[in-house]
């Protein structure tokens, strides 16, 4: 199967990042289930306030990727929303996302559901609608307010957070598209059933067969599509369930640290799920020079895996200041206790 | 909130939607069919920049019906820079942190939550402005 290119060329014209101010540190969760003697995987994870959630995150990092790309919310064609926290079961995201940042009504409108690549799928669709000529914008946004059962291994790294992305075409991209690939199998490595507050997990299945299987092979099949070698990439970003497994993969895909480490932001927020990869994006965006490849790879659970290969253009330096960098978000820092993550994430039943 | 009204307000809840008053000039906000200033017919639709200062600021303890479990909370009255008042409660900051005149910009939170089963009510709040870190 080869690369998957579309008919006009595209590529992404604004971008935005979202995470909330608040920090839960890893050392907290240890000390009241494991006695303080377990092994964190990470340091601390961005937790949500009170009053946000997946839409009011995509709301703000949407805003951000509209003020990068200087065009009018109306010119986007679609609005889509990928997310396994969606505030309703019934009722989308996307038209709450559109209404708020002046998109309504000459729109598409919808939630995607992928377990952590809901997001990328999105994107995947934009390229789409864009390459084919059916629009000349359209927004596609991953983030998640996720959540792990108390005392769960997940419970560490399940985190908030969110990235939009506005494709359009080439000539007015930040940064144009060379290829896509996209790969899935029927994998039970993570699930969550309807009504459920917390998912199941396969433990030590979510790694060898689940992330590295389907990561590895969706870069592989986009790098050797395009003849590209991991050193003609400038960036690698992966997504990130934890510090461990992107640093895992990205090694045994040919890619040195330096490749990853700007995109690598699972040690200071979490695993933001749908939001985890494309956070990484927009940390590297912010960063990055013209002319460099970048390769965006997400994994979802149950699963599947996205992969993009990306080309930077002069556009770059000139739009990344017109919204607040990835790292503003992670300098606001506001750390909290467990019992207030308790409570912000309603795990008290008063009634 | 009923269902009427949460359509009829969408647009000023979510993103501050005001007018421009065709007669005087002057933003208008929340969107009504007579300037308050001129007393002109005022329907042209304009959005506001969301950024504006604290003009004075209180702490609620006792919440009214469905704000209960965010309280407390800090409310303002939030003077934009395009000159209306509005009233809105202050996020992302602490009591100890706000001050008269302190720069804000416009967000869009959740405001309450109509039980478990009823609608999730979204509008705007402000914030402390946030500060572009230098890279």
């Amino acid at each position: 199967m080869s690369v998957m290119k579309p008919l006009r060329a595209v590529g992404i014209v604004g971008y935005g990042a979202y995470i909330p101010r608040f920090r839960l540190s890893t050392t907290e969760i240890d000390r009241i289930w494991h006695g303080g003697e377990a092994l964190a995987p990470i340091r601390e994870k961005a937790v949500a306030g009170l009053d946000e959630d997946t839409v009011t995150i995509s709301i703000e990092a949407a805003r951000n990727a509209l003020a990068r790309a200087g065009i009018a919310p109306s010119k986007l064609r679609a609005v889509w929303v990928g997310s396994e926290s969606h505030p309703y079961a019934v009722k989308p995201s996307s038209a709450i996302v559109a209404e708020a940042i002046g998109a309504t009504p000459e729109t598409l409108g919808a939630d995607w559901q992928f377990a952590c690549k809901a997001g990328t799928e999105a994107l995947q669709a934009a390229i789409a609608l864009v390459g084919s000529g059916m629009a000349d914008y359209a927004l596609a946004i991953g983030a998640d307010t996720a959540q792990g059962r108390p005392g769960d291994e997940l419970e560490y790294t399940a985190a908030a957070g969110g990235a939009a992305y506005i494709v359009g075409p080439a000539e007015e991209a930040l940064a144009t598209l060379e290829g896509s690939y996209s790969y899935v199998t029927d994998m039970p490595d993570f699930w969550r059933r309807p009504m459920q507050r917390y998912p199941q997990h396969g433990g030590r299945f979510t790694g060898e067969p689940a992330y590295f299987a389907h990561t590895e092979a969706a870069v592989r099949a986009l790098m050797e599509g395009l003849h590209i070698a991991p050193e003609e990439v400038t960036w690698a970003v992966f997504h990130q369930p934890n510090v461990r497994f992107p640093r895992r993969a990205a090694q045994e895909l040919g890619f040195q640290p330096h490749h990853i480490a700007p995109g690598l932001l699972a040690e200071e927020i979490g695993n933001t799920y749908a939001g985890s990869a494309l956070l990484g994006l927009s940390a590297v965006l912010d960063i990055a020079e013209p002319g460099q490849r970048i390769l965006l790879v997400s994994f979802g659970s149950g699963a599947g895996s996205d992969a993009f290969l990306w080309r930077t253009t002069e556009r770059i330096a000139e739009r990344r200041s017109a919204a607040p960098f990835t790292r503003a978000y992670l300098a606001r820092r506001t750390p909290i206790d467990y019992g207030t993550y308790v409570r912000y994430h309603g795990k008290l039943h008063m009634h | 909130m009923t269902i009427p009204s949460y359509w009829r307000t969408r647009r000023q809840r979510l993103s501050l939607e005001g007018e421009i008053c065709p007669h005087c000039r002057r933003h208008v906000f929340p969107p009504r069919d007579i300037c308050p200033y001129c007393g002109g017919p005022a329907k042209a639709a304009a959005s506001l920049s969301g950024r504006g200062t604290v003009y004075s600021f209180s702490l609620v303890h006792n919440a009214p019906a469905g704000f209960e479990p965010y309280a407390p909370y800090l409310v303002a009255i939030v003077k934009l820079d395009e000159g209306p008042l509005v009233t809105a409660q202050l996020t992302d900051v602490s009591p100890d942190e706000v001050s008269i005149g302190m720069p804000v910009e416009m967000v869009t939170r959740k405001l309450r939550e109509e039980g478990e089963e009823g609608l999730i009510v979204y509008g705007y709040k402000f914030r402390p402005l946030l500060q572009a870190e230098a890279l």
